[in-house]
């Protein structure tokens, strides 16, 4: 590993200087989109690069890293868990819309896991990115079971599903406006739907109904992609 | 005030936990306590104001969460950079076609659904004016 500065490394090596790795880089991300006023500069654009580099000058495994910060990672389920109150608080506004939201979640899946069988097909990828892409759009916890059943590269999984967290939470608002996708509820389903946990907090960012409807379209497309998957294979066998 | 919130916070995230593990590892432990908290609340078994500041500050900070995972992407350097290209390209063009599918469906959906009930409606008010 690169060493080109020489730090003491009990300095380096400490849990409290990886934690304020990562919020002070997140924090530095949010300074920089509130001060460029750019709402594309998605704090993840600068956030990552700046720990990559750290990590990187500063020869600290990214095992160490990814240890310390087990108390940030873990925040991950109780806030999945707190969109239940958001939930509730739209309660009217999802069920007034049950039926539509139902369908079109089964459509979502569908055409993420036939999109992800065909272009890999496409791109000549080989057969374990099928296996390990195919529920990228799910969040991670589930998405990493799901690609652990198909037989795929659970990590290569869960940098999968955030990539696509970061394209849909990025990309996501641009393309709905481009399709003149207006309503809360179905911009809200959407950017969920596609982009999992980083497309709610995107949707949380724009409004509270979209923010509400995006966390149900975590579950039910978790849901959803869980079932779809196993019949999609049925039809479509992968190779061994 | 905030330790309360927290504890039933992550008391339905071990709830939501041994959930999944009885439905056999099928829906994660987190996805069943999000449900679980719904559930609870839509019942009146726990009030919204106790748990709202801490379900504000994780559900606001989310992405911030994301942050560690993310990094794994540089140990799994050696296999993605090997078919960059079709790894990204697969993700982006198929992230793209559920964010429209699902967005389009719904919104072709609401708007038939709104017609539907639009004409009920004035059906019914058709009805009382002859009344």
């Amino acid at each position: 590993m690169m060493q080109t500065y020489d730090i003491p490394d009990g300095l380096i090596y400490n849990v409290p200087v990886m934690l304020a790795l990562t919020i002070g880089s997140y924090l530095l991300g949010i300074y920089l989109k509130n001060k460029s006023g750019l709402s594309l500069l998605h704090p993840f654009l600068i956030c990552i690069p700046t720990i990559v580099a750290i990590l990187y000058f500063t020869g600290v495994p990214c095992s160490f890293y990814m240890e310390a910060n087990g108390i940030i990672e873990f925040m991950l389920g109780p806030s999945v868990v707190a969109l239940g109150l958001l939930l509730y608080d739209h309660m009217e506004t999802i069920r007034k819309n049950a039926l539509p939201i139902l369908i079109s979640v089964f459509t979502g899946s569908v055409v993420g896991v036939g999109s992800v069988y065909l272009l890999c097909r496409i791109f000549a990828l080989d057969e374990i990115f099928v296996k390990s892409l195919e529920p990228k759009s799910v969040t991670t916890p589930i998405a990493m079971d799901l690609s652990a059943s198909l037989g795929g590269n659970v990590s290569l999984t869960a940098v999968s599903v955030v990539l696509c967290g970061f394209i849909g939470a990025v990309a996501g608002p641009v393309f709905l406006r481009m399709f003149r996708i207006g309503n809360p509820v179905s911009r809200g389903l959407a950017l969920g739907c596609s982009a999992h946990g980083l497309g709610t907090s995107r949707a949380i960012e724009t409004g509270a109904v979209e923010g509400a409807v995006s966390g149900l379209a975590i579950a039910l497309m978790g849901l959803m992609t869980a079932i779809v998957i196993p019949i999609f294979n049925l039809l479509f066998p992968l190779q061994q | 005030m905030y330790l309360k919130g927290i504890l039933i916070i992550i008391g339905f995230l071990a709830l939501g936990n041994a959930a999944s593990l009885m439905l056999g590892n099928f829906i994660p432990g987190s996805v069943c306590g999000m449900v679980l908290l719904f559930a609870a609340l839509a019942a009146k078994i726990i009030k919204a104001d106790e748990v709202r500041p801490v379900a504000d500050f994780l559900t606001k900070n989310m992405s911030l969460f994301f942050v560690p995972a993310s990094i794994g992407i540089m140990e799994q350097w050696g296999l993605i950079s090997s078919s960059l290209i079709g790894w990204v390209g697969v993700i982006l063009i198929s992230t793209l076609l559920v964010l429209i599918s699902v967005g389009g469906t719904q919104s072709c959906l609401m708007k038939a659904q709104d017609k539907f009930l639009n004409r009920r409606t004035e059906k019914c008010a058709g009805h009382k004016n002859l009344l």
